[in-house]
């Protein structure tokens, strides 16, 4: 009874609200600068926060790569000018062990965290979310505001630890104890571990912020006739990638809460049984590393697909639209989504094989593992079926599109390689993982957060990219990523171990001197590349092409339904019903035809 | 189209409505309750994987046997923390009654039991304060454990370095619950219920305390009785 009361009540606010959007699609004389840059509760605005906030994370984690690299590239070279941007972190001209461990740390956990979790999801579903289910706002844009400043604090807090004095945390982005608990175990152990646990704390309560408005929007908001089998598989990722935050970060901190004990309070939850040079025996014990372990990787390997999701969404919609054919087996993709959103919560201890962990334990691990493979595949056949075919329009989106495509089979097959408990004994912690790693979540999701700005950037801007920059930045970035990283997998099955400082004291690995000198210098030309891009987007931003056409892609979805620039509530006047699925592209003779389109009387089934 | 009889079923799911019926508010409580379940379970698991590998564990009986302004070696085990768990199960219940008189839009109903609610999460609270405070004069705090293995030799700190901060995160949850009653309270005697129409924000409130309440039962299952 009186919940009939209450929808009743919010489909009079709606109606209400309505008439406030129309109001906004005039004039905008109710926002201030604070109200529409800053503290904007436009899901629009938030996301271009998170996007231009990831982008800033990426060139630092971008540039942290670039230093390291330098060190692995060229050990025994001295480089002055390093002396003076990082101080007594690279004294004489060559980075410290211990910085070098910050760099390959604070790189780790920014890229992983800030710019794929945050810059990716929190950009793209905040955009894409209300625009493609024909909302206003987020459930609750208020909510949406905070998940981003608590992103920005967390921001903040991460960088402050880089200027501490014993520097910021250099154990591993996995921050696995006992070094990370112990602050008498190495400088970056002590307050940089601190701040980065703080850090990281902010970034779960905004990650859960943002994940509870993402699944309350798609299952509550969608517009009349938005069934959820005719949503985009965009919001079906992103649906899914928040069911995956929402469910695995609170692990993770758990986790956190355990470690910060076990630092600051005198407890022994991952410690037991521990000498320090220089300290003497611990009185800790009873406790294990490896629940860490357990615990972090229970999130850490749904991460993985936290990162990866929200690119297989944006792929297949940008594959779909410049294929100009319908997705090839939509229901199929759904499914696959689904399917690995649920094994990701089952395969965490494939990460933990060399532990000691029960080898029959393992071996269901193993099963567990490679059933993944199974879902995988069939979004891959079906992303090549869609381009089968096709009358492809190869924009600078559709060939990052491909590009994902490419480089998730490649890092896909060395996963199943990777899934093997016996093969990983071997390849455990070399520079194979960081290959596989790398390719499928890294660069992979990359692209397709990549694909997802050149193909959105007119809706969020009202302007266009510049394509030749584009194409140069496609066509440098893929090349560099397979050269960068398919080398490593030969140094990888030779047993070069990742996380070293310097190889060139064993006499095994001095034969990929010349290798690492080329990894690097690749590297240092794909950043340079990334800052083209950076020119191009803030360019265009202000100088680009005005987009003079409302739905620049001919694409179906509802997005392109909205004005060129659309106010906060996103249409004017009602939200648009819709009538059938995304996907009806190259039908009965019409090239494109928009949910919004009615079902004709003599139209063909799909 | 929309008129076919299998567009009827599917009718709840097809947009412009919540498909279950609720508001967005109701179900992110919902999600955040599962995601909340996570995090209680992560901290039970790894109480447990803890426990089963080590070798003896102080007696539950033996460590919970006191009660407030009872007379030196009184031998009362499990008696105060069944006082407790008895508390917060009453203002569970006083919750589901203030969540009722909301349905009938019954101000007076809601208030009285909300202030019942409160008063038995305070109460259950200072219990707690009462008992972590007496197991800190015995001795015992993060990194230190006072208590014997069932067999008498020593014991390891993770017994009550796990029931600090796990009864601490529980007794938190159950804070933060007293302070939403209470906004919940200073809402409904300032009539914003009333203008709304509807007290829908006391139901989600009341889904939280009861979350609270269950993940209590646990927390006292892992630790006072097996």
């Amino acid at each position: 009874m009186s919940n009939e009361a209450v929808l009743h009540a919010h489909a009079t606010t709606e109606v209400h609200h309505d008439a406030h959007g129309d109001h906004h699609g005039e004039h905008h004389h109710h926002e201030t600068f604070i109200t529409k840059y800053v503290f904007s509760q436009d899901h629009k605005m938030i996301a271009k926060q998170f996007l231009i906030t990831g982008m800033v994370w990426a060139v630092l984690g971008g540039l942290m790569s670039v230093l390291f690299r330098l060190q692995l590239g060229y050990p025994d070279s001295t480089f002055p000018w390093l002396e003076d941007i990082l101080g007594k972190w690279a004294a004489g001209g060559k980075i410290t062990p211990e910085a070098y461990y910050a760099l390959v740390t604070t790189h780790g956990t920014v890229l992983v965290f800030f710019v794929l979790t945050a810059g990716l999801s929190g950009t793209f579903a905040n955009f894409l979310i209300p625009l493609q289910v024909g909302a206003r706002d987020m459930a609750s844009p208020f909510m949406n505001m905070l998940s981003y400043w608590f992103f920005f604090a967390a921001g903040i807090v991460m960088l402050s630890s880089l200027f501490v004095e014993t520097g910021p945390f250099s154990g591993g982005w996995t921050a696995y104890p006992p070094l990370s608990a112990l602050g008498d175990a190495s400088p970056g152990s002590k307050t940089g571990m601190d701040l980065w646990l703080i850090s990281m704390a902010l970034f779960v309560v905004s990650s859960l912020l943002g994940g509870l408005n993402y699944i309350a929007t798609v299952l509550n908001m969608r517009t009349k006739g938005m069934s959820m089998t005719r949503l985009p598989l965009t919001i079906w990722a992103l649906f899914f990638t928040a069911i995956l935050g929402v469910l695995s970060f609170p692990v993770l901190f758990s986790g956190f809460i355990l470690l910060i004990f076990d630092r600051n309070f005198g407890t022994s939850f991952y410690l037991s049984d521990i000498f320090i040079n220089g300290v003497g025996a611990l009185p800790n014990e009873g406790g294990s590393a490896i629940l860490y372990q357990h615990l972090f990787w229970f999130l850490g390997h749904p991460e993985v697909y936290i990162i990866l999701l929200p690119a297989m969404g944006m792929v297949s919609e940008i594959l779909s639209v410049n294929s100009r054919k319908p997705i090839f087996g939509y229901m199929a993709m759904v499914g696959s989504l689904f399917a690995i959103a649920i094994l990701a919560f089952l395969v965490w201890a494939h990460h933990m094989f060399v532990t000691g962990l029960n080898p029959f334990l393992g071996s269901i691990f193993v099963l567990l593992t490679l059933l993944i493979a199974v879902p995988s595949a069939i979004k891959v056949f079906n992303w090549l079926t869609t381009l089968w075919r096709g009358s492809i329009r190869f924009t600078p989106a559709m060939l990052f599109a491909i590009g994902f495509v490419s480089l998730f089979i490649s890092g896909g097959l060395t996963g199943i390689w990777l899934g093997n408990s016996a093969l990983d004994i071997h390849l455990h912690d070399t520079y194979f993982v960081v290959a596989h790693f790398h390719i499928v979540m890294g660069v992979a999701s990359m692209f397709g957060m990549f694909a997802g700005i050149y193909h959105w950037f007119p809706k969020m801007y009202g302007k266009q990219l510049n394509n030749t920059l584009g194409y140069i930045h496609f066509w440098a970035t893929i090349a560099g990523a397979y050269l960068i990283f398919w080398p490593m997998h030969y140094q990888g099955l030779a047993g070069m171990p990742r996380r070293y400082y310097d190889f060139s004291a064993w006499e095994s690995f001095n034969q990929f001197g010349d290798l690492n000198r080329f990894i690097s210098t690749v590297a240092m030309v794909v950043f340079a590349v990334q800052i083209l891009f950076l020119f191009n987007f803030f360019h265009s931003i202000f100088k680009g092409r005005k987009l003079t056409n409302p739905n620049p892609w001919e694409s179906n979805t509802l997005e392109w339904t909205t004005p060129i620039n659309p106010g906060h509530g996103n249409w004017v006047g009602e939200i648009p019903e819709v009538h059938r699925w995304a996907y009806d592209y190259a039908k009965d003779g019409k090239e494109f035809i928009p949910q919004t389109t009615p079902v004709g009387a003599d139209e063909s089934q799909h | 189209m929309a008129t076919t009889a299998t567009a009827h079923v599917t009718k709840s799911w097809s947009g412009g409505k919540s498909p279950f019926n609720v508001e967005y508010g109701k179900l992110m409580m919902w999600y955040f309750l599962m995601s909340d379940a996570f995090t209680f379970g992560a901290f039970l698991i790894s109480y447990g994987t803890i426990r089963f590998s080590t070798n003896g564990w102080p007696d539950p009986n033996e460590v919970f046997k006191s009660f407030p302004f009872a007379p030196e070696g009184a031998n009362a085990p499990l008696v105060f923390v069944s006082v407790m768990t008895f508390i917060l199960i009453i203002s569970s219940v006083t919750m589901v009654l203030a969540v009722q008189a909301g349905h009938n839009m019954d101000k007076k109903g809601v208030t009285k039991n909300l202030i019942w609610t409160i008063i038995g999460g305070i109460a259950f609270l200072s219990c707690q304060a009462w008992e972590w405070n007496h197991l800190h004069h015995e001795g015992a705090w993060w990194g230190s454990n006072p208590f014997l293995n069932h067999d008498g030799t020593a014991s390891t700190t993770n017994f009550t370095n796990y029931f600090f901060t796990i009864t601490g995160f529980h007794g938190f949850h159950v804070l933060s619950g007293v302070v939403i009653n209470i906004v919940m309270l200073i809402m409904t005697l300032t009539d914003k219920f009333e203008q709304r129409g509807h007290y829908l924000m006391i139901e989600k409130a009341g889904l939280y305390w009861h979350f609270v309440d269950l993940v209590w039962v646990f927390v006292f299952t892992c630790f006072y009785l097996i």
